[in-house]
């Protein structure tokens, strides 16, 4: 065995080791625990109606955010690469923004302009509006923190399809809406659909803004995430790892939808 | 038949076009030639709609074109890199027109069928571009132009990503399938071989202006300037004056007003033999020959010649 073979395959370990120590074991952990006493008090305790009001408002959330997501990320995507504006690059800049700042800070950022005493907030007390402490809220610290994905995954899709298919489309005689949907689309149809799933995992998975800003009412404004602190805060630590384990469920899912999606994509 | 009536157009502070006109008369072939940058592709650009000129009017087929987009001006491009439609297949790609017009289906898959056939691409129906060659993907981005029955044919260097010997082939079959189908076609290119080869006329551009226009021999035969005759072909340089190297004759025996040389390379390239002289004075002259009249004089470095060079055609 040469020095090269044992320092390939030393690297392999330590890298593989790394991955388990971090990633395999907490979760597997998790599943472990929340098996641990039958499948019938997992079952039992993911269908309390708090945990299921949780699991459909998490649901919610995502079905209202992700195709929001999608829509302005293609329309952004198609604006940064396609159009020629002032600000340009500043607009590109703070495309990331969401990602640089700590979802705490999103939190409350948008109490500061929803929030009752905040900017908009008589505004809204005199509409009978309520944003924060709401799902609204809860929509909005979402979107905000979910934001980036489509528009990054589809924006160097785009950028490498370049805009002659469009072209040749147009002198065939199709409208841009005609271009849009039988060109522009399906050419940047794997992008998008990579930025969607990363988009919902983000949007099912987001804590920390979606904490500041839900006022985490049982029944109401608790999601699965909050479910799972909470649960964790008063001692439910079997409530709290089945919750995750519905987390974590959902999360492998999009994982499995992920690595199909990213197969398709390297294919075409 | 197209005409474009003072057209300019410029990119911030380049001026890509500065006042053209000429006519691309119906069913011939109009190469617009030039080197790079010289605004030969915007122009073609500007006739499709695909840019919008600062000043000056494109019509097409009698009416005013220039406001027209794309879609409404009855044309067919063609694109260097092809533009296909990477998700579609062939038959799709081609289909694209007919679909956007909502034809009935039974007359688009003959009108398909047709077209691929035409262009010699039988039984490749259901692939998909990113499986046919360069020069394949050209030939349907071709049918996929044609089926809309454009009045006009815009070509923008349709040939100048593919290999030599790939663009040759093709450039025949261009000539071929153009007299089948006589649609009034305009052509991009930066090759003279390709343009002299295909085009009814000629409309040279340089710096985004018209060099000169016309038929390609009158083009060859009669250049407006040492511009013009160096873009269409080698050019020897004899005193002040430009020549043709295979207008430059060269004798093994001095005769009556011809001047004495040395030779001082012989290249063979095939069928023609250039042969680099050097005059008494200093003055080095490229003379071509045929084989037939290389193999008579025997030219080899060192050797004296006597050469008769031609009246020049423009003044260098």
């Amino acid at each position: 065995m040469s020095v090269d073979r044992k320092a390939r395959i030393s690297l392999r370990v330590v890298a593989l080791g790394y991955l388990a120590v971090l990633l395999l074991v907490p979760v597997a952990l998790v599943f472990y625990r929340t098996f641990e006493n039958g499948i019938v008090s997992f079952i039992d305790s993911i269908t309390t109606p708090a945990a299921i009001h949780a699991l459909f408002l998490t649901l919610e959330v995502a079905a209202i955010t992700v195709p929001l997501n999608a829509i302005f990320g293609v329309l952004a995507a198609m604006a940064l690469v396609r159009g020629r504006f002032p600000g340009k690059r500043l607009l590109d800049a703070l495309i990331d923004l969401p990602f640089a700042i700590s979802p705490v800070v999103v939190g409350l950022a948008l109490l500061l302009v929803f929030g009752r005493t905040g900017w908009f907030g008589p505004w809204l007390t005199e509409h009978g509006i309520q944003i924060i402490f709401s799902v609204p809220g809860i929509v909005i610290a979402t979107l905000f923190v979910s934001m980036p994905f489509v528009v990054r995954e589809v924006q160097p899709v785009l950028q490498e399809v370049g805009d002659e298919q469009e072209q040749a489309a147009a002198t065939l005689g199709a409208g841009p809406w005609q271009t849009f949907w039988r060109v522009t689309l399906p050419a940047i149809r794997w992008g998008l659909a990579y930025g969607v799933v990363l988009s919902t995992a983000r949007a099912i998975g987001e804590f920390g803004a979606v904490s500041v800003v839900s006022g985490k009412i049982a029944g109401e404004t608790e999601t699965l995430t909050l479910l799972v602190e909470k649960r964790f805060q008063n001692f439910d630590l079997a409530g709290a790892y089945a919750a995750s384990a519905l987390l974590a469920l959902i999360a492998l899912t999009t994982l499995f939808a992920m690595s199909l999606i990213g197969s398709r994509r390297s294919e075409s | 038949m197209i005409a474009v009536e003072s057209v300019s157009k410029r990119f911030g502070d380049f001026t890509a076009l500065d006042d053209i006109t000429f006519e691309a008369p119906d069913g011939k072939l109009t190469a617009l030639l030039g080197p790079s940058g010289s605004g030969k592709s915007t122009l073609l650009r500007v006739i499709a709609g695909l840019e919008v000129p600062d000043s000056g009017n494109v019509v097409v087929s009698g009416t005013d074109a220039t406001r027209l987009p794309p879609q409404k001006r009855g044309i067919g491009f063609v694109f260097q890199h092809y533009a296909a439609f990477k998700h579609m297949t062939l038959r799709d790609n081609v289909a694209f027109g007919l679909k956007i017009r909502k034809k009935p289906k039974a007359e688009t898959k003959a009108k398909v069928d047709e077209l691929l056939h035409l262009v010699g691409l039988d039984g490749f129906q259901d692939r998909y571009p990113n499986q046919l060659s360069g020069g394949q993907r050209q030939r349907m981005a071709l049918a996929r132009a044609l089926a809309v029955e454009p009045s006009v044919l815009l070509l923008d260097e349709p040939f100048g990503a593919l290999d030599a010997n790939v663009r040759a082939d093709l450039r025949a079959w261009l000539r071929r399938l153009h007299e089948q189908v006589p649609v009034t076609t305009v052509l991009v290119t930066h090759d003279q071989e390709e343009a002299m080869e295909l085009a009814d006329r000629i409309v040279l551009l340089k710096n985004g202006r018209i060099a000169q226009a016309g038929a390609p021999r009158d083009l060859y035969e009669h250049p407006a300037d040492a511009f013009v005759m160096g873009f269409l072909g080698r050019v020897s340089k004899v005193g002040d004056e430009l020549v043709r190297p295979h207008d430059v004759a060269l004798s093994d025996r001095p005769e009556d007003g011809w001047e004495e040389a040395m030779v001082q390379r012989v290249v063979h390239l095939g069928f023609e033999v250039r042969v680099e002289v050097v005059r008494s004075d200093g003055e080095e002259i490229s003379a071509q020959l045929t084989r037939a009249e290389a193999e008579a004089l025997e030219p080899e470095a060192g050797s004296i010649v006597w050469l008769r060079p031609p009246a020049g055609k423009v003044s260098a």
